[in-house]
């Protein structure tokens, strides 16, 4: 125990700290707030105060617990609403009202709430269980199942496993090692700064499907990968974000609110609750797990939110579960660095930034993939970190160093998005590195004619891009008709199958069957259009065709009528290329026929 | 009494920083008071403090202080200010002393201006539209109670005057409670500042408001706290008296560039343009003071109007701005030297908090639709008119010059609107449906099959609707008299 010397911002020095640890969390000032030890100087601690310090004085008392910063991890943690350092938020407003008031203490899972526990029978007392190891499991919610596994370190013979309804600290196993006996509840702890363990980790080969047309079909991120989704305000980030965290095909979906709007948080609050699982048809809430620090919320906290939920997603990963842990934004959380490095008076790197920002990202990056836990169970952490770089340029430090780790890259456009053009991921700047990866799941799952057809848009959408600087120049008109068929069918997939409405209920998902039922039908029409122009029919004909208005309608077919529909677009589709080829026959032939007659 | 320890102790001063020395137990952002030897007295708050001396920030100038003879004490308390009904229609200066020559003013409760952070499960999203009147910001991007919307706009442009009309127009539909209006003037100049207090007065709402008002030239580090003082304020009549309020802040380039100053003085590592890095967080504990929150009947909708430097929406005080807020309203310089008043550039405004605000029930079930088809149609005559730069109207294809008309009609009907010219939501509507109409009805692809059955109109596209807005002309003039 010590004594404040020095507060500035977020940033308290004590003395007499003699025996701390790097890293430790400790009880600043008469309120107690929350802090963490980053650095020590003799018997001087630095911390980094995840509240207020307002009214804090030098004397004032510093008590160590001497314990890292962990998580609590065990039933109850789906649905909740959780702070940087995972004080339940729900708690706190029952504490201390609307404003959060500083110094409360808040248990991440409820003490009180008796859970029922169904041991795992292939688990028999006396024998030996390692860390890691399933020993039964808590039905959550209706659609997860809570494992309860053995905490890391710990392995031995195991005594008093049975069923029974247990509150998360109560006994429900003992496993004893060389002498010493080890309670086991349904709750354990777990140090965040740390990645945790597991035994191999794999290359996913399945995607993580969205809804999103353009990330489904052009852009994919693998279960167990890595994206970026950086961009300027208002291009859509968190638009994106939150139809992610509704519609991806993932167990458990994480979500971070780090430094944003506390409207967001409040949005998520009170649209997931009603809307259901695509899959199950349950609450969505049941998946969930929201960590909201927003940008009034105290700074270091921030830092530490990126932490505390990367944490929680290992630990449902080693469960073998596949999840998704959405960030919003990483930008923010480096700014808390770059904030607490310049208090503590470090040389600073580019703008600002501390020099170990890049090994920070990364760091944070290589905690996703895909692993068999220690338990043995196969489970993914999907990251997807929104960037947030100011003025929209990604020349700056974060973009740089978070596009050098992930893998796949959604590249926000603003000018996209300034006509609403949403999701505003541009398609010619952004990538994915999973597609050879994925390619033999899309050929099993949807055939290779989905691989060729994905192909086909992408060179559509280049060629596209090219002619338009053309047609700048120039104007359409001096192009010949077989290229303006192909600007016409790039402005088809552009706003018919690219835009995607997130506000409207049918447009908001589409299944990845019917995005290859879309592209076909698209690209049919591309086909027929070319072989029309082939036979002379001019252009104007088919700028003109009224199936075009059908085209841009398929996103409101239904999934269950798609191949009925299909079949009565194809025929419409061929009615009025049949028909414009009619005229222009009538049409050559009155002309013939004058000619004659002259 | 309280027993006060009056320090002799400064050892530094620099700027608006004085560092006083021999303190032991300063609190973090408590208050002090600087007495010169002439007994004028200044307040300022510990920046930083540890048991040998405290960095004191000084609201006010530092002229006239020395080592020799300036006293400091400190207070115990961080900076408060006592809230009241009775400060309607009130003006205070930039430190809530009141400047307006009238009677003391009975305080209910003081309270520190710093707030506190909105738990966010204690917000309630905001879904009450407000009614500006004004068509570009009804129709395309709509105001909600609880919302922030900065304006941003530049030097020259009409920013002050779409303020005010707002403030005179805006009803919320179906709602009768009361409503009080805040404006924090910061460095504001004179001028602009007599503006807002005459159109006030003009309509009646300056016994409903108040003013907090620092100007040009008062000392720019006050123009840290007079935004706090205004939302503190704001705060009591909302969650305590169950007011909707309405906080003006102009203007927050003003605010950042004290920030600035600020942090200079104080020697930290400068982040983008000299600005500190923890702009983002520092602008972030004002704006997020907006909004609605559980089991309290008010609410705190924030216009703050940011001057971007030189036109440029990635300037650090846009940008961080529109990384908070909950949208923008963007002005634009061509729509004004076009003449269109109010010169609203739908494309880079927004508003996040639209899609909970209309509909069915709120506004109308097709607002969703036309806005999207408006964007998008505007956004196609924008690349019409770009392409007929290049190569002329003439060569443009008749699709394209379809679109070219759509967008100056767009521009000189929609967005162009009479200063006491106020647009009921349906009028906005229909008026988009007229303009949405000059075009082919198969290309209205953003809007519910249904709802272009129901309201697209076969007869208007020849009609320009000329004769509209010369009754709206004569409208505004006869009230302008």
């Amino acid at each position: 125990m010590g004594n404040i010397e020095r507060i500035s911002g977020p940033l308290v020095i004590a003395n007499d700290m003699l025996g701390s640890k790097m890293y430790d969390v400790v009880r600043a000032g008469e309120l107690g707030l929350i802090g963490e030890i980053i650095q020590l100087r003799k018997d001087r601690a630095v911390i980094q105060v995840y509240e207020d310090t307002t009214g804090l004085k030098p004397g004032e008392p510093v008590k160590s617990t001497n314990l890292p910063l962990t998580v609590e991890l065990g039933p109850g943690l789906l649905g909740n609403t959780y702070d940087g350092i995972q004080r339940p938020l729900a708690e706190i407003m029952e504490k201390s009202g609307v404003f959060i008031a500083r110094g409360i203490e808040a248990q991440a899972l409820d003490r009180g709430k008796k859970w029922k526990f169904v041991a795992d029978d292939k688990i028999k007392n006396g024998s030996t269980v390692k860390e890691g190891e399933v020993l039964g499991y808590v039905q959550e919610t209706e659609l997860i199942k809570h494992y309860i596994m053995v905490p890391h370190g710990i392995e031995g013979k195991i005594s008093g496993l049975k069923d029974g309804t247990y509150r998360v600290d109560e006994e429900i196993a003992k496993i004893e090692n060389g002498g010493k006996s080890h309670a086991i509840t349904m709750m354990q702890r777990r140090p965040v700064r740390r990645s945790g363990r597991f035994r191999r980790k794999f290359r996913s080969e399945e995607p993580l499907m969205t809804g999103m047309r353009v990330i489904d079909t052009l852009f994919p991120v693998a279960k167990g990968g890595t994206a970026a989704i950086p961009g300027p305000f208002g291009a859509g980030k968190t638009v994106s974000l939150h139809s992610i965290a509704k519609y991806a095909d993932t167990d458990i979906v994480i979500s971070i609110g780090c430094g944003e709007r506390g409207n967001e948080m409040t949005e998520v609050l009170t649209e997931f609750p009603k809307l259901k699982d695509p899959k199950s048809g349950k609450p969505l809430m049941e998946r969930t797990i929201l960590i909201a620090n927003t940008s009034n919320m105290p700074v270091a906290a921030r830092e530490a939110s990126i932490y505390t939920g990367i944490t929680l997603a290992e630990y449902f990963r080693d469960m073998g579960y596949s999840v998704a842990l959405l960030a919003d934004s990483t930008s923010r959380w480096a700014e808390a660095m770059r904030e607490i490095s310049a208090r503590l008076e470090e040389m600073p790197g580019e703008e600002g930034y501390p020099a170990y920002l890049p090994k920070r990202l990364a760091e944070y990056y290589e905690r996703g993939g895909k692993v068999e836990s220690l338990g043995g169970r196969v489970g993914s952490v999907t990251l997807v970190g929104a960037v947030s770089p100011p003025g929209g340029d990604l020349s700056e430090p974060v973009s740089q160093g978070t596009l050098r780790v992930v893998k796949t890259f959604w590249a926000l456009d603003a000018s996209l998005a300034s006509t609403r053009h949403f999701p505003s991921i541009n398609w010619l700047t952004s990538y994915s590195l999973y597609l050879n990866d994925l390619q033999e799941w899309y050929v099993k799952n949807h055939g290779d004619e989905f691989v060729d057809n994905r192909n086909e848009v992408m060179r559509i959408l280049q060629k596209e891009a090219e002619l338009k600087d053309i047609v700048q120049l120039v104007g359409a008109e001096a192009l010949p008709d077989s290229e303006r068929v192909l600007l016409e069918v790039g402005r088809i997939i552009r706003e018919d199958f690219l835009r995607q409405n997130a506000f409207v209920d049918f447009d908001a998902y589409t299944s990845l069957k019917k995005q290859a039922f879309m592209i076909k039908m698209i690209l049919y029409f591309r086909r027929r259009a070319e072989e029309a122009v082939g036979q002379g029919i001019g252009v104007e004909s088919i700028l003109k065709m009224k199936v075009r208005e059908q085209l841009s309608r398929m996103k409101e077919v239904k999934e269950d009528e798609l191949s009925k529909h299909e079949e009565r677009l194809r025929s419409e589709i061929d009615n009025e290329f049949e028909t414009i080829a009619k005229e222009y026959r009538q049409e050559g032939q009155a002309q013939v026929e004058e000619d004659e007659n002259r | 009494m309280k027993f006060e320890i009056e320090y002799k102790t400064i050892e530094n001063v620099a700027g608006p920083l004085v560092v006083v020395g021999k303190v032991k137990n300063a609190k973090y952002g408590e208050i002090v008071k600087i007495k010169l030897h002439n007994g004028e007295e200044r307040l300022g708050q510990v920046l930083d403090t540890s048991d040998v001396n405290a960095v004191v920030q000084v609201f006010g100038p530092t002229d006239g202080i020395n080592i020799n003879d300036t006293t400091v004490s400190f207070l115990g308390e961080t900076f408060m200010i006592g809230v009241s009904e009775e400060m309607l229609g009130r003006v205070f200066d930039g430190q809530g002393r009141p400047r307006d020559g009238g009677g003391s003013i009975s305080y209910r409760e003081k309270r520190d201006i710093n707030g506190e952070p909105i738990n966010p499960v204690a917000r309630v999203y905001p879904s009450d539209f407000i009614e500006t009147g004004v068509s570009s910001i009804d129709g395309l991007n709509t105001l909600s109670r609880g919302q922030k919307l900065p304006i941003f706009s530049a030097s020259g442009l009409p920013h002050n005057q779409l303020v005010a009309q707002i403030v005179r127009q805006a009803n919320v539909k179906n709602s009768s409670e009361g409503f009080a209006v805040i404006f924090a003037g910061i460095g504001v100049t004179y001028d602009d500042y007599s503006y807002f207090v005459n159109e006030f007065k003009k309509t009646g709402a300056l016994e409903r408001s108040i003013t907090f008002i620092n100007l040009a030239d008062d000392p720019s580090i006050e123009r840290i706290i007079t935004p706090r003082l205004a939302l503190t304020a704001a705060e009591y009549l909302a969650y305590e008296k169950g007011m909707h309020v309405l906080v003006i802040m102009s203007d927050m380039t003003n605010y950042a560039e004290s920030l600035r100053e600020l942090s200079s003085a104080r020697e930290e590592v400068p982040g983008r343009r000299g600005y500190p890095g923890y702009m983002y967080t520092d602008l972030a504990s004002l704006y997020e003071r907006a909004g609605i929150v559980k089991g309290k009947k008010g609410s705190i909708t924030q216009l703050e109007i940011v001057t971007m430097p030189s036109d440029d929406v990635t300037h650090p005080i846009p940008d961080l701005t529109g990384y908070i807020t909950e949208g923008q309203i963007f002005l634009s310089r061509d729509l004004t030297n076009k003449g269109v008043y109010p010169p609203v550039q739908p494309i880079g405004s927004l508003s996040r908090l639209m899609n909970e605000g209309i509909g069915a029930g709120k506004t109308r079930e097709d607002h969703r639709g036309v806005a999207d088809q408006l964007y998008g149609f505007y956004a196609r005559a924008l690349d019409a008119r770009n392409l007929s730069a290049i190569v002329g109207a003439e060569a443009l294809s008749d699709t394209d010059k379809m679109y070219l008309k759509f967008g100056d009609d767009f521009e000189n009907r929609f967005l162009r609107q009479g200063f006491y010219d106020r647009r009921t939501i349906d009028e906005t509507l229909d008026l988009g449906w007229e303009l949405l109409s000059q075009l082919p009805r198969e290309d209205l692809t953003r809007i519910k099959k249904e709802y272009v059955e129901k309201y697209y109109r076969k007869d208007a596209k020849e009609g320009d609707g000329r004769g509209k807005e010369k009754h709206h002309n004569e409208k505004e003039k006869e009230k302008a008299r």
